[in-house]
């Protein structure tokens, strides 16, 4: 059984990726699949549960009273590809322990066995690592390989390379977590592939995929289904299943070197990603002067 | 006992649930249950237990860290348990248990000590691992004898998310001693039983079966589930030993480090408290194949039978020994009971303690003429019901999770004689003027196990009940 887990930035596309993917794995390579949700927002198996939400793992605990008494079959839906999903779910913004929660869900889950017969548990983990509960998933005996959905923009890298400093911590030992690769969510930004493989050299992992930008994709979402299911001859639905083949046969992981901010910056400024603030000012000044 | 008696007391509950609100009322209401001739035979009971007490009423019960740390690993002498979290959790569960063990303290014994992390505004924004790690040094540092180190969780670890499982495999290494990472926060669970099941899977995870004993024999047996209070194992012990049985391991009462990792050895496993150990009891059955058997030394009676239940595992040299030791004790035996006797035959005795001794000590009380007319645990699960049910009289009381309500309420009304049950309880009643026992810790005395036990448990019972001291209060209300 493999433990994988999708990381990146809020908005970036990781559930859509992710579940895409995931179809591919579970329709065109048999792999038997559960789909572990860690966003509070709990939508990250919806596409291939064609429905708008799932009865949550914390929201079902909290009604009985507690998770001793929550029943596997009271959470566990099975979806597109028999992808068997779970959500963690968590309190509403501004209240609460939503990274408890994560840890809650994980525990219940394991206790119960649901792993068992399974080829790949993925988790999808909210943006950013902000707490230890949030890292529940990379701790040891838990995902091994991580992969980081990003794209070409600035905030998106930034929340990559923090991703990475967080793997990195998790990583110091044999059994450790493993970065798996970038998964480059193109937002047809200039010389964005070569930007993405640049920074994964420079994190000492690999530009694992380049998703080209298509419509279809948030066509198929409207309709709350991965373009495996929706529209499985698109080209597009060939490129997850690349994804997804490059995932299965993947044996490039690797420790993270995160690097410093100044590095980054340094980068996405040859890049022309974002613009030298003397350079910057010096244009403004110009500009005020012309007035 | 006629019906009219069993449905009087029914009607009594009825009486007592009136002054909850409509659904407290319907939750309570499953909470009880009379005893009566079919579910004395069969055990077989309706009623409910292991879940989350009500919002408003005051619960008896403890939390998962108190059945981890106080219960479960507190005891175990040569090992430093550290209090991870506040400081609060680990000061008020500072030697509370009086869990007796042998041994130097600092050397190898450190019961008596109390570590804790000692949590600041720091530690829970920043995360709390590497002052953890830094207290795993110091202490190696301090106590270079100490055998092992148990992280127990406090609920703020739990909540941030602390990995406390790595620190501790990272320190095992570094300070090769076994560290064994607990995770038994408070708020996990609806009482301490669960963290009597969490640490009892964190020796599986991490202690069992790692160690060889030298030479086993035939007759090695563990005690499993006797906390030392007061000295009860030892107590316990002797007559083990005395019908010629070899005890390799206690669990966890004066207990090392090296007993829990070489049990796997024991020929029998001897259960006392069942509710708090009798998932490694079950473990090392399915997995080394070790019959367990539960018994019961609190009163002559009991205890005689738990001997030759015991002795019936063992062939025939033990269970002769096994009849003499019997024959030991016999007049003495007889000699305790009739002095108490007259003293203390037909007083009603009431129990709310843990999940064993509200069904253990019964024929104890019995022993000494005493009627037991209400019973029940703070966290006992169904299957302690069906055995408790077997144990007491008809027309008796089982409450399950009881309010402190409605205890009182029932002492007042079945006007009873004595009550056992913990230190949260013990000085309402002092007030009121009821005789009162601590059954968690045996107030300041013990052991009460065996037969040396059962003398002290006769005296202590008939000073509770029969002291002048109580004539002198007068009840303001």
């Amino acid at each position: 059984m493999r433990q994988i887990a999708f990381y990146g930035k809020g908005g970036i596309g990781k559930s859509t990726t992710s579940q895409n993917t995931l179809a591919q794995l579970a329709t065109k390579m048999g792999q038997k699949i559960m789909i572990v949700g860690c966003d509070p927002k709990a939508d990250s198996t919806r596409l291939i549960l064609n429905q708008k939400s799932q009865n949550t793992v914390l929201e079902e605990a909290a009604k009985i009273g507690t998770v001793e008494d929550l029943e596997l079959e009271d959470v566990l839906a099975k979806g597109f590809g028999d992808i068997e999903c779970v959500e963690s779910g968590g309190p509403e913004p501004g209240v609460g322990c939503a990274g408890r929660g994560i840890i809650t869900s994980i525990n219940f889950l394991e206790e119960e066995g649901a792993y068992e017969g399974k080829d790949f548990i993925s988790y999808d983990v909210l943006g950013d690592v902000v707490c230890g509960g949030f890292a529940m998933p990379i701790r040891e005996n838990k995902a091994k390989e991580i992969y980081i959905v990003v794209s070409g923009e600035m905030m998106a890298m930034y929340a990559a390379n923090n991703i990475a400093r967080g793997i990195l911590k998790y990583s110091n030992n044999e059994d450790g977590v493993r970065l798996g690769g970038l998964i480059c969510n193109s937002r047809n930004t200039d010389r964005e592939a070569e930007l993405i493989s640049e920074l994964a050299r420079r994190l000492n992992t690999q530009m694992i995929h380049f998703v080209p930008r298509d419509n279809i994709v948030q066509h198929a979402e409207l309709r709350r289904m991965t373009v495996a299911q929706y529209d499985p001859e698109h080209a597009q639905a060939k490129e997850y299943e690349k994804l997804a083949q490059k995932i299965l046969d993947n044996d490039k992981l690797t420790v993270p070197t995160p690097i410093e901010m100044d590095e980054l910056e340094d980068l996405l400024l040859e890049y022309g990603v974002i613009e030298d603030d003397t350079e910057k000012l010096k244009k403004l000044e110009m500009e005020e002067a012309a007035k | 006992m006629s019906a009219k008696v069993i449905e009087e007391k029914k009607a009594l509950i009825e009486e007592l649930l009136e002054v909850y609100p409509k659904r407290a009322k319907k939750f309570r209401k499953k909470h009880f249950e009379v005893s009566d001739q079919e579910n004395i035979e069969s055990g077989k009971c309706s009623i409910k237990s292991n879940k989350k007490s009500r919002p408003g009423v005051m619960t008896i019960r403890g939390c998962a860290y108190a059945g981890s740390k106080g219960v479960v690993w507190g005891p175990i002498k040569d090992m430093v348990h550290i209090s991870h979290g506040p400081v609060g959790c680990g000061q008020y569960s500072w030697g509370t248990r009086r869990n007796y063990a042998n041994g130097k303290l600092g050397i190898n014994n450190f019961t008596a000590m109390q570590v804790t992390s000692d949590f600041q505004e720091r530690d829970i924004v920043f995360g709390g691992d590497k002052k953890l790690e830094q207290l795993c040094r110091e202490i190696k540092e301090m106590f270079p004898l100490t055998k092992g180190i148990s992280i127990q969780s406090e609920c703020p670890v739990g909540l941030i998310g602390d990995d406390i499982n790595s620190v501790a495999k990272k320190m095992s290494k570094e300070l090769d001693i076994p560290v064994i990472p607990v995770n038994c926060e408070g708020f996990r669970g609806v009482s301490q039983s669960l963290g009597h099941h969490i640490a009892n899977d964190a020796i599986r995870d991490h202690l069992m079966g790692t160690r060889e004993l030298e030479e086993s024999g035939p007759y090695d047996v563990a005690i499993i589930g006797d906390y030392n209070i007061g000295g009860d194992a030892w107590a316990s012990r002797i007559l083990l030993e005395e019908m010629g049985l070899r005890v390799v391991a206690q669990w966890s009462g004066d207990g090392s480090i090296n007993e829990l990792a070489i049990t796997h050895h024991s020929k029998l496993n001897l259960v006392h408290c069942y509710r708090s150990m009798n998932y490694m009891a079950k473990e090392m059955e399915k997995k080394y194949g070790t019959p367990y058997c539960e018994y019961n030394f609190f009163g002559p009676s009991k205890t005689i039978e738990s001997l030759r239940k015991i002795a019936s595992y063992f062939d025939d040299t033990i269970q002769q020994n096994a009849e003499k030791v019997i024959g030991d004790y016999l007049d003495e035996m007889a000699q305790t009971m009739n002095k108490y006797l007259s003293r203390l035959k037909g007083k009603k005795v009431m129990l709310a303690t843990g999940g064993l001794r509200s069904r253990h000590t019964i024929g104890a009380y019995e022993d000494l003429g005493m009627e037991i007319i209400a019973t029940g645990h703070e966290f006992a699960h169904q299957d302690d019901y069906e055995k408790t049910f077997q144990e007491v009289q008809e027309g008796t009381i089982v409450y399950d999770d009881p309010t402190s309500f409605d205890l009182d309420f029932l002492s007042e009304k079945l006007d009873v004689d004595l009550i056992g049950a913990g230190i949260k309880e013990k000085y309402v009643y002092h007030k009121t003027g009821i005789p009162f026992r601590q059954m968690h810790s045996w107030d300041y005395s013990g052991p009460y196990h065996g037969f040396d036990g059962f003398k002290v448990f006769a005296r202590d019972m008939d000073s509770a009940v029969n002291s002048p001291v109580w004539d002198l209060i007068e009840s303001p209300f």
